[in-house]
């Protein structure tokens, strides 16, 4: 075997239960035979370097029964992951989707996918894997297919198959897969396979339902929290209320450890914890504990300033100066600037959101015997977190076992960011107290310690000709990037994370410079769905509006006008607007008597292309959106019911940032702690979603992310239609709108 | 103290004022009931009491000793739950998932009191947060519950 990673049947072999394999199926664990290599193939394949994506028998499992056990390099959160994966192994393998039993891969080089990294994010995990998983299918298909023809006797170009089993058609004969399985495994995985032609596709392309409703309308799902291993005791924790800060001296510890069910109190890096027999008696006595904390000694943790404000933060990016690192050029801008006839300038500004998943995060760590250290944890990078893991517990990561659940939401919640998660604290404790330890954040501790989407500012400088028509248009993004903060960043380059949506857009303006402004963010940044463009295809789609309004044009006809040279988003503007019921801006009497208006915008988000639409009236001072539609292009498609479903969820997302949530610092603190004071979209808040799918041909985009970025700006738009003001600052509802029309 | 939970007696050693949450998820293994928030705000956490569609994040355990307790491993015991199941998988209602139960226990609570709802009655009923989004699909999920 390959010593760097453990193979994923001995990983399963140390579980004391498999929460994700309480399958479909149900009660055939004993009866498991897998389509496994034969060690020593094993130890050829480690040796010769494993190609990613290619040896079926670390993903696949053919079981007696037929059904297939698939271990997705891919996690599941909510975005129907692993039924896609269901549909598009399932299409070349020849199996029904629903005979698929789908976990979460553990750490291994076999599952780096994405250029030799592995996480679940830029709405990547299907279009960049497409092609792999088809193969993957194929060669299972084919290594079966063979297996077969050997226990037969006959040429295996005679034999054909059907949905889970192969066929010698002549003779009459045919066997089920699981009956294959194991002389199929010993075979070796053909280097070349024949892929089905699309027009014969059953499941891709088709809205195939997905295989984890069930479980999860019935509560039978187990999420990381929800985990439990033998022996197992519960810890809760109270943070520093700042980064940087460690527990000095706690006055109270013999009265807490007097407290009901408290085994111990631990001092940790950045936070005390106490471990005892239930979380609900760990959290009660961890929040007793009086605490005074110090500056952190350690050199290796990011310190929050005690007077950080983020209203200070957005007037220091406001505030700051320069032209900035170039992202986009074309043309002359400055020249055309001097020589516009009208010039318009704006500046925005978007605040800091938390990603506010439902489910609080959670780290199970467990010492084995063999000195191994096993860890079940939420993740959306397992690789990363493994590594990591490793380090804390002195160890190398071939002796970390990792775990991947389902996710209970991630919104980009789960990557590896400093300080932002349980792990490390459960691996300390389990090693202080010689048992296993499961660490729950609560939602407070969440609060204080999430990764935001950083707080941004955009400037931005049009210049129209005499026609009204935008020629130059100049943009600053001002802040940090999340790319930038964790993968590194060029001192020369812009960080495409915090200027995709104002660069490449596809509007035919001659000339143009987009740029970044880098500014350092005190705060722990990182990803929230769509990243980037969460705020900056606000900014600019708004922008454009305000340069459409200065030039006295309609702002769908000078978004079509400005698409001429491209099809594609012009059919797809087109579409949003017939979806519609064709475009008018308003304001206009609805049937209910209320005056409304629509706004519109266009976003090129993760590979795919998208047109939104809202609607909106005001009740009082409150935007209520009653309609949103949505056009998106993602290429081709794997199922539109799963599309669907991620559009009314991004716009459900969207519209939450842009009404209601802003995450606010004041002394080095965050002020809401929870729902109360974080609002997030209520039930009676979300607007009817209308979809409408166009596959281009393209090449595939994502689909996760992507319905996101126009419903800020679109919803802004519309709300300016109808009251004459322009919203530069999220989320709208900061913005007094009591007694303006509408 | 003793508790009726889906229909079976259960005594458990508990400081009276835990959460009813806590004493379902770590004293009995009851986990499809979720904690969400804490106070009250998500309904994730959503079981019966006597019915009653309830937050169990901040009901002590020592107020239901008496009473008929459901949560959703149970669901699908009741006719009316299981309807509403059936309906939560015909319109795909689940994302990640981490609301479904407190969303599935609410709606059957809702049916069960108000076989046909209004739309304003759904609206009143079905107050828990569904970060995913669901919200639609949930609302359609309930209405079709209900006409079943
Ligand atoms: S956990 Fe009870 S309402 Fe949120
Ligand atoms: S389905 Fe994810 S929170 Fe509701």
């Amino acid at each position: 075997m390959n010593a760097s990673f453990p193979l994923p049947s001995q990983a399963s072999a140390a579980d004391p239960f498999k929460p994700s394999r309480r399958s479909v199926v149900g009660g055939l664990g004993a009866l498991v035979l897998g389509v496994a290599l034969p060690q020593g193939a094993r130890a050829q394949n480690a040796a010769a370097g494993i190609k990613p994506g290619t040896r079926v028998s670390a993903f696949l499992e053919i079981r007696p029964d037929s059904t297939v056990l698939f271990r997705s390099p891919f996690i599941e959160g909510g975005q129907g992951v692993f039924t896609a994966m269901a549909q598009i192994v399932g299409e070349e393998l020849d199996v029904e989707p629903t005979r698929f039993v789908i976990e979460g891969a553990p750490p291994g080089p076999d599952y780096l996918l994405l250029g030799g990294a592995r996480f679940t994010g830029g709405s990547m995990s299907v279009r960049k894997s497409y092609d792999t998983m088809r193969r993957l299918g194929a060669s299972a298909r084919s290594m079966l297919m063979q297996a077969a023809a050997t226990q037969w006797k006959v040429p295996v170009a005679t034999l054909s198959t059907e949905p889970g089993r192969v066929l010698h058609k002549a003779s009459g004969r045919s066997l089920a897969y699981g009956a294959l399985a194991k002389a199929a495994a010993a075979l070796p995985v053909p280097t070349q396979v024949s892929l089905r032609a699309s027009a014969d596709f059953r499941w891709i392309g088709k809205s195939v339902p997905r295989l984890d409703v069930r479980d999860k309308a019935t509560g039978k799902t187990q999420y990381a929290i929800d985990l439990k291993v033998e022996g197992m005791v519960h810890a809760a924790v109270q943070h520093g209320s700042r980064l940087g800060l460690d527990p000095a001296a706690i006055a109270n510890e013999a009265e807490v450890r007097a407290m009901p069910g408290v085994q111990s109190i631990h001092r940790l890096p950045g936070a005390v914890a106490v471990v005892a027999t239930s979380w609900w008696r760990a959290r009660r006595a961890v929040e007793a504990l009086q605490v005074t904390w110090a500056a952190s000694p350690s050199a290796s943790v990011r310190v929050m300033p005690a007077d950080f404000s983020s209203e200070a933060h957005r007037a220091a990016l406001a505030a700051a100066t320069g032209e900035g690192i170039a992202a986009e050029t074309a043309g002359d801008v400055a020249a055309s600037l001097t020589g516009a006839r009208t010039v318009v300038e704006a500046t925005y500004d978007a605040p800091y959101l938390a990603h506010g998943q439902l489910e609080p995060p959670s780290a199970i760590a467990r010492f084995n015997a063999d000195g191994r250290l096993e860890l079940w944890l939420p993740n959306q990078a397992p690789e990363m977190f493994q590594a990591d893991a490793a380090k804390v517990a002195g160890l190398t990561p071939d002796k970390v076992i990792l775990h991947s659940p389902v996710l209970g939401g991630f919104f980009g919640r789960h990557f590896l960011y400093q300080a932002a998660a349980p792990y490390t604290q459960a691996i300390l404790l389990a090693k202080a107290v010689g048992r296993p330890v499961k660490v729950i954040w609560s939602r407070e501790e969440e609060f204080l310690r999430d990764a935001l989407r950083p707080l941004s500012v955009a400037r931005f400088k049009a210049g129209l000709d005499a026609d009204g028509l935008p020629v130059a248009l100049q943009a600053v993004a001002i802040g940090e990037g999340p790319v930038g903060r964790w993968f590194g960043r060029a001192a020369d380059k812009a960080d495409d994370s915090a200027v995709e949506g104002i660069a490449g857009k596809p509007y035919a303006i001659p000339h143009r410079r987009i740029a970044q402004l880098p500014v350092d963010d005190p705060a722990i940044i990182g990803f929230w769905r769509s990243v980037g463009h969460s705020m900056n295809d606000y900014f600019y789609e708004t922008f454009f509006d305000e340069m459409a309004d200065a030039g006295k044009q309609d702002p769908f006809a000078l978004r079509l006008r400005l698409l001429g040279d491209s099809p594609r988003h012009k059919t797809l503007l087109q579409a949003v607007g017939d979806l519609s019921g064709g475009w008018r801006r308003g304001p206009f009497s609805a049937a209910d008597g209320s005056r409304r208006a629509r706004g519109v915008a266009m976003a090129s988000p993760f590979g795919s292309e998208v047109a939104t639409i809202a609607e909106v009236s005001l009740n009082g001072g409150d935007i209520v959106v009653h309609d949103v539609w949505v056009a998106i292009d993602p290429g081709s498609i794997v199922n539109p019911a799963v599309i669907e479903a991620q559009v009314q969820s991004a716009v459900a997302l969207g519209l939450s940032s842009a009404l209601f949530e802003e995450v606010v610092y004041e002394n080095g603190v965050p002020r809401a702690r929870n729902y109360d004071s974080y609002p997030i979209l209520p039930p009676d808040r979300m607007p009817k979603v209308h979809v409408r799918i166009v596959e281009s041909g393209a090449p595939m985009g994502g689909i996760g992310e992507p319905g996101l970025p126009g419903v800020p700006p679109a919803v802004a738009n519309a709300v300016a239609a109808l009251t004459g003001k322009r919203i530069r600052s999220l989320p709208l509802s900061k913005t007094d709108l009591k007694g303006m029309a509408g | 103290m003793e508790l009726t939970i889906n229909g079976t007696k259960h005594r458990v050693d508990v400081e009276p004022d835990t959460p009813l949450l806590w004493v379902l998820r770590d004293e009995l293994g009851l986990t499809g009931t979720k904690y969400g928030c804490g106070v009250a705000q998500c309904g994730a956490c959503t079981v019966m009491i006597d019915g009653q569609a309830t937050r169990s994040c901040v009901t002590p355990v020592e107020s239901v000793t008496g009473a008929a307790i459901t949560t959703i491993e149970a669901v699908e015991a009741d006719p009316v739950g299981r309807k509403v199941v059936e309906a939560w998988v015909a319109h795909q209602v689940p994302q990640c998932g981490y609301c479904q139960s407190g969303q599935v226990m609410a709606a059957t609570a809702l049916l069960k009191q108000m076989p046909q709802p209004s739309d304003a009655d759904i609206s009143g009923a079905m107050l828990n947060l569904c970060r995913c989004g669901t919200y639609n699909a949930i609302a359609a999920a309930v209405r079709d519950a209900a006409r079943s």
